[in-house]
């Protein structure tokens, strides 16, 4: 029975294997190809935006047109590339760090992974219906509000409610996992801070996600059903939304530094030869940053007008995050300190990434002095400080991910030329694009203005920072070059552990079997893989005897689910549309249908399958 | 506290600074203070600026030593030393980077306050509030301020009304009293002071002062639609009889203009063509758009563009050419006699001897 189940899935065509694959290996790949298509697109809207400012008063588009590409650039950057590529790297690397076979629930994985996407297309579609979401990715009532904005807000406030449906349920799925699944030995102070936060972060998103799906629900009634929750003519209040947002807003930024945290504490002790300095320290950081960062959101709106007292306690708020984050950078440093260095383009990433984002931690400080941040807010002073954390720091940190994990994942290494022509070109790029930003604010200009009069110091400074960016988006063309050519030159990889390195997702075989572990293993150590290789035999000891291996069955109901909930949420902006093809009303029910239904297909139980024995030792000794 | 800041300035990143206020204009940089709210803006900056110095310097140290010095030799295989930590240096980085918050902790507090001040009540009243909930009498001046998609209202205790250009005396400190009608703004001098959003349906309340004359730029701050980048406002420091003269002028009932001229042709047009029911013009008509008592005063039309006769005809005719999405409503077929007599007119519209 076992056997003619595996032989049916050999017959599956590879798309469908694609679209019904519950495997966390191949959705982190899933994850990452989305990701990078989202941010292959902000980026291009990133390059519309820097050729209009390039020159003062410059026609190359209208402010409705700039608009929207603002707004689309910070949500699709946050929402729909850095929020994937993140849970692209969780979900390949975490169950194998924790000795896992999968996560805790394979199906939900792919659930949450389809969600996502068919929130993102949703969003995405807007530009097709009468323009794009344009009061910025902040969407300030009353400026979101039906009176001043096109349906575009429509496909943001439903778009993002739906793919954070999809977020939400794959970090309720990392908490699960990374709680019960770990193999044996593999105590919580035992794992790898990449696992340490990705659940700091996963606890970020409930408790984040949560308030951002109440306020976006509310924005859809008052723009949809005409609830006046922010309208302040009707008695709403405008600096209520600002508070929701913000509430949800602020974690956000540590939703996606603290698994780039995560990945450069794995990087940079993996090519130092060391182990991460100060380990508890860097744990208990991470948490203290994850709690502090709900205490501290109203220094987003210091110029909102609420008063002396409340600004004062949050601006002493927001300047104890920078005692964590403090002790990172030195602990940082001080695994690097000693060690025994490798410069390859991974290594070369996570190192720069330390004085990058010191450069974009003193700004965060400055900005924590509310009476001084009364000049900074809402100035290109504010975009420069947020680029150093979320490129200097979240992109440089992914980048490394890619190029330490790319071998385990795609069975060869990057080239290293090209990664060095990346890296360098990106580096330079950056802080051309936004060092001189800093300036530029703190001279007059506001962010989010579609163009400026000449004649007022502007003109020289946002010319650079176009150059820059051109250099940046020159860097990404050869990252994709890089990935294309790496996979017809490169050398395929047999060696389990490319990279000498210390953790335990390098004990597995390359390429990986699907159950990643056909045994088992016994963790006697914080690094468990370096310490067999210095202290043992240089094998991952079994906790388990081999038995047959239990696996889930592939679906394709997460996919239609997701479909029934983009085609849902499409009905739900047809409510406002003028002249609607098909009544929004039967879309509406269709979309009900298709996911509920799917729910109830669902409830059909699902006992998965199992390899024999006989089989994973056939595949061990094939891959051994 | 204000003169050992004052010493700030002449170590090397506060030269630095003046270095880079150069590259911004007069009146517009904020690197280039013009009253005490910019200054203790700019001082504490630079104060911020030092302690982060500090923080920069061990960093990029460290860090360079580190890549410089622990590089992998060819050929060495020994493995490095396993450290675990160390609780010493734990505590240090804890400690240190606390007292340095402290520092800024200190004045961070005390400019809130600062920044927060009211207008002080007048001498003799005990600051009874208005029937109306209007603000407690105060000799100081308020302003009321009120954003607009995509212009300034200023209205003055006097009970005149000013578009887009706010007339202060010089060294003296000013309320402003903002509000939105619409969407969210924001009110920015950036060499005078700190910013303030304007919120429909909330009032708030800040002050600005400027220790020199001139002509100050204004701009808004807060994404409030597709012109949000055009939405720019002048800030006119006088000498405080100038000012005074100005106040008294704008105060005066309108002088209708001599019959049977050019001018009280294009007053006539002025009414005809409804302008008036969104311009007032000397207390008389609606304030939907901005009032355009002293409009020939202005250096800019709408803020943005230069002010001239060809400037002005382009606009009326079209204005969603020059500002995208603004609430002027366009006269394309006007007559060019009529156009002709309603430029004569408007560049009658002085509040200046």
């Amino acid at each position: 029975m076992a056997t003619a189940t595996m032989t049916a899935k050999k017959e599956k065509s590879v798309l469908w294997d694609w679209l019904t694959t519950v495997d966390h290996k191949k959705l982190a790949i899933l994850y990452l190809v989305a990701g990078t298509l989202f941010f292959v697109k902000a980026g291009v809207m990133a390059l519309f935006i820097r050729i209009q400012l390039m020159i003062p008063e410059n026609d190359f588009m209208t402010g409705q047109v700039f608009n929207e590409l603002i707004t689309m650039h910070g949500t699709i950057m946050l929402f729909l590339a850095v929020t994937p590529l993140i849970f692209g790297f969780m979900n390949f690397a975490i169950p194998l760090q924790i000795g896992a076979r999968d996560v805790a629930f394979p199906f939900i994985n792919a659930l949450g992974f389809w969600i996502f996407f068919f929130g993102g297309l949703l969003l995405s579609v807007s530009w097709f219906f009468g323009g794009a979401p344009d009061a910025g990715w902040t969407a300030y009532v009353p400026l979101s509000t039906r009176e001043f904005a096109g349906s575009g807000m429509d496909f943001y406030a439903l778009g993002l409610q739906v793919s954070g449906f999809g977020t939400l349920i794959s970090a309720i799925n990392f908490i699960v996992t990374i709680i019960n699944m770990r193999a044996p030995g593999m105590t919580m102070m035992r794992m790898p801070l990449f696992c340490w936060t990705g659940l700091v972060t996963s606890i970020l998103i409930v408790f984040a996600f949560t308030p951002l799906a109440a306020g976006l629900a509310l924005l859809m009634l008052d723009r949809i059903f005409s609830g006046q929750f922010f309208l302040p003519d009707m008695g709403g209040n405008a600096i209520l939304w600002a508070h929701i947002f913000w509430i949800f807003g602020h974690p956000e930024v540590y939703i996606l530094v603290l698994p780039a945290f995560g990945i450069i504490s794995e990087v940079v002790p993996a090519f130092s030869h060391k182990r991460l300095f100060g380990y508890t320290a860097m744990v208990f950081a991470t948490i203290v940053i994850a709690f502090l960062s709900f205490m501290v959101w109203v220094h987003h709106m210091f110029t909102i007008g609420i008063g002396p007292i409340t600004n004062s306690v949050f601006a002493l708020a927001t300047m104890t995050i920078a005692v964590p984050t403090g002790i990172k950078i030195f602990n940082w440093l001080f695994t690097m300190w000693g060690g025994k260095l490798v410069f390859n383009t991974a290594m070369l990433c996570a190192a720069s990434f330390v004085p990058t984002f010191v450069l974009g931690g003193i700004t965060g400080v400055m900005l924590s002095m509310a009476p001084v941040d009364y000049l900074y807010h809402d100035t290109y002073f504010v975009v420069a400080h947020f680029h150093y954390i979320i490129v200097g720091g979240i992109v440089f940190g992914l980048l490394a991910g890619l190029y330490y994990w790319y071998p385990k994942m795609f069975g060869h290494k990057l080239n290293e030329t090209l990664g060095k022509i990346m890296f360098w070109s990106l580096y330079i790029g950056f802080h051309l694009t936004f060092f001189i930003q800093h300036i530029l604010g703190l001279i007059g200009m506001q962010r989010r203005v579609y163009t400026y009069l000449g004649g007022q110091g502007f003109d020289m400074m946002n010319l650079v920072s176009s150059i820059g960016s051109f250099v940046m988006g020159a860097a990404i063309v050869v990252l994709v070059i890089n990935i294309v050519y790496s996979a017809y030159t490169s050398e395929r990889i047999t060696v389990r552990d490319p990279w000498d390195a210390r953790t335990l997702e390098w004990s597995t075989p390359t390429p990986i079997p699907e159950y990643n572990f056909a045994q088992t293993p016994q963790v006697r150590s914080l690094d468990p893989w370096f310490y067999e290789k210095v202290h043992g035999d240089g094998t991952m000891k079994p906790a388990e005897p081999m038995g047959d291996i239990h696996m889930p069955n592939g679906s394709i109901l997460p996919f239609m689910i997701g479909l029934g909930l983009f085609i849902w949420g499409f009905g739900m902006i047809m409510l406002n549309m003028d002249n609607p093809i098909i009544p929004p009303a039967i879309v509406i029910g269709v979309g009900f249908v298709i996911t509920f239904g799917m729910m109830v297909l669902h409830s059909k139980e699902d006992h998965g399958y199992h390899i024999p024995v006989d089989e994973v030792k056939k595949i061990e000794k094939g891959v051994g | 506290m204000r003169k050992r800041k004052g010493l700030l300035r002449f170590l090397p990143l506060s030269a630095i600074l003046l270095l880079l206020a150069g590259c911004g204009e007069e009146r517009l940089s904020a690197l280039d203070p013009k009253g005490p709210q910019a200054q203790w803006i700019f001082d504490n900056m630079v104060l911020s600026l030092y302690v982060m110095a500090l923080v920069v310097i061990v960093v990029f140290t460290l860090f360079f030593i580190a890549v410089v010095k622990f590089r992998k030799k060819p050929g060495d295989n020994e493995l490095p030393k396993q450290v675990e930590g160390s609780k010493a240096l734990e505590i240090t980085w804890t400690v240190i980077p606390i007292i340095l918050l402290i520092i800024l902790a200190v004045p961070t507090i005390q400019g809130t306050y600062y920044f927060a001040e009211g207008p002080p009540e007048a001498a003799g009243e005990s600051g009874t509030e208005g029937e109306d909930g209007a603000a407690p009498e105060t000799d100081a001046i308020v302003i009321d301020v009120t954003g607009h998609q995509y212009w300034w209202q200023f209205d003055y205790q006097e009970g005149f009304t000013a578009g887009n250009e706010v007339h202060i005396p010089v060294g003296e400190k000013v309320w402003f009293n903002l509000t939105a009608s619409d969407v969210m703004h924001s009110f920015w001098v950036p060499a005078l002071g700190g910013k303030l959003d304007t919120v429909p349906g909330v009032e708030s309340m800040m002050w600005l002062q400027a220790d020199e004359p001139g002509v100050y730029k204004g701009k808004c701050a807060e994404l409030c639609g597709p012109s949000h980048a055009l939405m720019d406002f002048k800030v006119i420091v006088q000498e405080p009889d100038e000012y005074a003269a100005w106040v008294e002028e704008m105060s005066a009932e309108e002088q209708p203009p001599e019959e049977n001229t050019v001018v009280a042709d294009g007053r006539k047009v002025f009414e005809d063509q409804g302008c008036i029911g969104c311009h007032a013009v000397g207390g008389q008509g609606s304030a939907q758009g901005p009032t355009l008592t002293n409009f020939a005063d202005r250096e800019y039309i709408a803020g943005v563009i230069d002010y001239n006769n060809e400037n002005l005809e382009a606009w009326i005719r079209d204005p969603q050419s020059f500002k995208q999405g603004n609430n002027m409503q366009p006269y394309p077929n006007m007559s060019d006699e009529d156009m002709e007599a309603l430029i004569e007119y408007l560049n009658t519209l002085s509040a200046e001897e």
